[in-house]
């Protein structure tokens, strides 16, 4: 079990480097200065501009400016914004909560919510319960989430006001846990419609495959109830699949979550890459690749683990 | 054959037994009216090729026949007095796995893998005795140790994929007889399995059967292991029944064609010389069942065919006592 | 019920009672039939754009601007006046041109390379492999953002970005079945006959795996419209004043207009949802005609 992790680490650093590596090297070719957005409306003469070039570093070549900032980022410092001049961790740092937050509640909810409506869809498959399951499956799948996040505030914010139309809290209020979930609510169901479209339809046909397997006719074939036999025998095996689906949502989730933000104006990782990409903010979008990057990693290393601890036939290995 | 053979009374008849599934080209007749008796205390080969419905016969008995697709179309299955076909879905699951079980041919994928065999075997065990976890789990050892699997109250502890095809099989009839059922069904169980192997596992459902008392239906193609573990033969073709015997009778006197050629077709090593050096086949494929014509199924694959076959479906007719055969050549 | 499954299998159903059987089982499918319809209608807006659209979409009249539904703007019109449902026509020509294009692009890549892969093993397939992994490893949408975001918004960026991203799922599936068929008779005979690699992998090999990549490509459609659409949206896909369906909800980021206006930004956002929907349904569709078993 050691061993398997530290190899899936091992591994995986050359893969983060090679992400960032190519990251790099597509920000430096896109055409724009940096220094544009820096200077803004100032107006230096040339050779002031120059002195600030130098002072960034950005008239090196590229590839001692990459092998620089990866040994600034094994010091631990991931430089410094072009825009604020603030130090890269802590913005990322501020940001990483709410998106957290964020990602964290639609992943619970939508497994909460999904998974048995999947089971029950499959196996009542062709009743009414299916269709329903299926026809709101395909509703989440299909509706664009910038859409349903519109539409999620036009209703429930402007006409019902139920839910505020944005923002992490409510501004000039102290900090309150039930206002943070408040404002939660509304983005993180809007996410939440679309993964769990796509989770019903995921856990049904896993359910479906199940149901077929022999096993589950020798469980009938012992007289079991049948409430037995797919709570105990196929449930739990139609939910190994589902587990390594948890590796896939994060960069899936991380998608919706960049749009989310946009439109809930939720303070997170997301809405600092849209900002960063559109100030050319180099050491800000290269702080938030090798983020996402380590995210999805771990996200899948975290994943295998745990499909790992749940199937026998991988747990045990092993053992003769 | 065996003086343990009770024929007066059949622990299971079946009469009329018809099992339909829909497909997207129409209405598939597995079972087409099927009438058979199992005497008690005997094994009861059902042997056919790949289609002949022998399979679906065995998962009908035990009502678990997928729905849709499939359905019992009519018949009766007549089990100590009572018709199965009339009982509920609860009242069945009294009689799966407690009087009647089944054993079934793919043992890789019998058994759930997440599963330890333990729990398995308890689980089932629980299901129709009120008796405690602790109580249950040293039934289950007993019944591995019926089943001849070394270390068992160890093993017991084991998952599926830690042990061999032969081992899971073994599992697999103990857990069919882990609740002394009257009636087990054997469907294929040595198919899946080799040579060596095969036969362990039919002399260990023969031991069983003499210790417990148990009637068997043993499904299979193989006419080698009908010779070998059977009291009586019942011969499937495209859903019905062609011929009914005791074994030995069987063997030496073959009465339907189909039989005749099946009993061809088993090689024998030293034979006396034949001018041919080829294998008899029975030639012609398994009919399409669902373009079954108004004569006689085998019809066109009959070297003895006659006129009448192909027109009229011929009724089973009593050849000696006890030898049933359904063919125009014995009405 | 094995040897009945067997036994039917064993009919050797040949190619075309195949195709009939396929096409059977998606008439049958409702819902697909409708997504067909309604993606045709689509395709025909597209292509009758110039003479469906009752005015000029990218005609600019501040003095008509913010009107709600009228008889001579049956959607009203936008910001500047420009009439919204000419605009949501011809907005159509993009989703469409991105989904076909971006697909088209990625598939053909995947085929390529999952085929070649499957076909002929060895360091090529490690290559292949290889190269999967790591792009299915990257954060797919920050190099979306990044790309798109600093080469300058376009439609042809995005079709480029989106094709040459696709692939390595498609790539996957070709890569199995391309395994899985290589193993077959006929492709074995083929070998046998002496016919060259190239021969067999088009003639024998791509016939045979083309269901789950058809399927794979259907739903493909929806997600690049989806993508484009969100990319628009945040101002990083099509510019105005092309009119793309996802653009044209940009404006309704401000309350006042999301609140007031609702002419501006539902009519588009329903015809996202519309499309995507109606090409979802028609994948399901194929997915249950073309293989039952994976339903």
């Amino acid at each position: 079990m050691h061993t398997f992790i530290f190899r899936r680490l091992l591994i995986s650093i050359p893969v983060i480097l090679l992400i960032t590596m190519i990251m790099y090297l597509i920000i430096n070719l896109a055409p724009g200065d940096p220094i544009d957005m820096l200077i803004g409306q100032q107006a230096l003469t040339p050779a002031e501009i120059d002195r600030i070039r130098i002072s960034l570093g950005l008239n090196e070549p590229i590839h001692q400016r990459y092998l620089k900032w990866l040994g600034q980022l094994v010091q631990g410092n991931l430089g410094f914004s072009y825009l604020d001049h603030q130090p890269v961790m802590d913005r990322m740092v501020e940001r990483l909560v709410p998106t957290f937050s964020l990602m964290l509640f639609v992943i619970l909810v939508s497994y909460a919510v999904a998974v048995p409506i999947g089971v029950i869809s499959a196996i009542r498959q062709y009743t009414g319960i299916d269709y329903l399951a299926t026809a709101l499956s395909f509703l989440g799948i299909s509706f664009p989430n910038f859409f349903s996040g519109l539409v999620g505030i036009y209703v429930f914010s402007l006409k019902l006001n139920w839910f505020p139309t944005g923002g992490l809290e409510t501004i000039g209020q102290g900090f309150s846990i039930m206002d943070r979930v408040h404002h939660l609510l509304l983005p993180g169901l809007v996410l939440a419609f679309r993964e769990m479209g796509v989770l019903v339809r995921y856990t049904r046909s896993s359910m479906l495959d199940v149901i077929r397997q022999d096993y589950v006719r020798t469980a009938r074939a012992g007289g079991l109830s049948e409430w037995v036999v797919i709570l105990h025998h196929a449930l739990r095996n139609a939910l190994l699949p589902l587990i390594t689906m948890l590796g896939l949502t994060i960069p899936r989730l991380f998608a919706g979550v960049v749009i989310i933000e946009q439109i809930f104006q939720w303070p997170g990782m997301g809405r600092l890459a849209i900002e960063a990409i559109l100030s050319r903010d180099y050491p800000v979008l290269m702080g938030l690749t090798l983020c996402t990057a380590v995210m999805v990693l771990v996200g899948n290393l975290l994943a295998d683990l745990l499909y790992g601890f749940a199937d026998p036939r991988i747990r045990l290995s092993g053992r003769r | 054959m065996s003086d343990l053979v009770n024929e007066e009374k059949p622990v299971l008849s079946l009469r009329g037994l018809t099992t339909h599934f829909k497909t997207d080209l129409g209405v598939v007749k597995a079972v087409d009216g099927l009438d058979l008796d199992l005497p008690a205390g005997a094994t009861l080969g059902i042997v056919g090729e790949s289609g002949c419905g022998k399979s679906t016969v065995g998962l009908s008995i035990m009502k678990l026949i997928p729905e849709p697709p499939g359905r019992i179309a009519g018949g009766e299955i007549i089990f100590e007095g009572e018709d199965l076909t009339k009982l509920s879905n609860r009242e069945m699951r009294s009689v799966r796995g407690n009087k009647i079980s089944m054993i079934f041919q793919e043992p890789m994928t019998s058994l759930n893998p997440v599963l330890r065999i333990g729990e398995t075997l308890s689980e089932v065990i629980r299901a129709h005795q009120k008796i405690p976890r602790k109580a249950a789990w040293e039934k289950s050892i007993e019944a591995l140790d019926q089943v001849r699997i070394p270390s068992a109250r160890v093993r017991i502890n084991d998952y599926p994929h830690e042990m061999s095809g032969g081992m899971r099989q073994r599992v697999m009839i103990a857990l069919a007889i882990c609740c002394n059922p009257t009636l087990i069904i054997a469907d294929e169980p040595t198919t899946a399995l080799d040579v060596t192997i095969q036969a362990q596992i039919l002399f260990l459902l023969g031991r069983i059967k003499k210790t417990l008392g148990t009637s068997i239906i043993l499904i299979t193609h193989d006419l080698g292991v009908i010779a070998e573990n059977t009291e009586k033969v019942a011969v499937m073709y495209a859903g019905r029944l062609v011929e009914y015997a005791d074994t030995a009778t069987l063997f030496d006197n073959p009465l339907h064609p189909y039989t005749q050629g099946l009993v061809l077709t088993v090689p024998r090593l030293g034979a006396r010389k034949e001018k041919k050096s080829r294998l008899n086949v029975i030639p012609g494929l398994v009919p399409n069942l669902l373009g079954l014509g108004p004569g006689c199924h085998f019809a066109d694959r009959c070297t003895q065919v006659m006129e009448v076959c192909r027109n009229l479906k011929p009724e089973i007719c009593i050849h000696h006592e006890k030898h049933l055969v359904r063919c125009w050549r014995y009405a | 019920m094995q040897d009945v499954a067997d036994h039917t299998a064993r009919l050797e159903i040949p190619r075309q009672t195949f195709r009939s059987l396929a096409w059977r089982r998606f008439l049958r499918h409702r819902l697909a039939l409708a997504g067909t319809v309604i993606v045709a209608v689509i395709v025909l807006m597209a292509v009758f754009a110039p003479w469906l659209a009752p005015h000029d979409p990218n005609h600019v009249d501040i003095l008509l601007a913010r009107e709600g539904p009228s008889w001579g703007h049956l959607l009203g019109s936008d910001l500047v006046g420009r009439d919204v449902l000419s605009r949501l026509i011809y907005g159509s020509r993009v989703s469409l041109s991105v989904g076909l294009f971006a697909v088209t692009v990625y598939v053909l890549i995947g085929l390529i390379l999952g085929c070649v892969a499957g076909y002929f093993g060895g360091w090529v397939d490690m290559v292949v492999s290889r190269m999967v992994d790591a792009v299915l490893s990257f954060p797919v949408l920050m190099l979306i953002l990044v790309i798109v975001g600093l080469l300058g918004p376009s439609l042809f960026n995005i079709i480029l970005v989106l094709g040459f991203l696709g692939w390595p799922e498609v790539a996957r599936i070709v890569r199995g079945q391309t395994l899985a068929v290589r193993e077959e008779l006929y492709v074995l005979s083929s070998e046998a006959a002496g016919a060259p690699s190239s021969r067999i992998v088009i003639k024998d090999i791509l016939p045979n795996i083309m269901s789950p990549v058809i399927v794979n490509a259907t739903f493909g459609v929806a997600r690049a419209i989806l993508i484009e659409a969100g990319l628009s949206f945040l101002g990083m896909g099509v510019q105005p004043p092309t009119s793309s369906w996802g653009n044209m909800l940009n404006d309704a980021q401000s309350l006042s207009i999301l609140e007031t206006m609702p002419w501006m930004w539902v009519p588009p956002g329903m015809m996202i949802f519309i499309a995507t929907i109606s090409i979802n349904f028609v994948g399901d569709g194929l997915r249950d005609a073309l293989d039952p078993k994976l339903n």
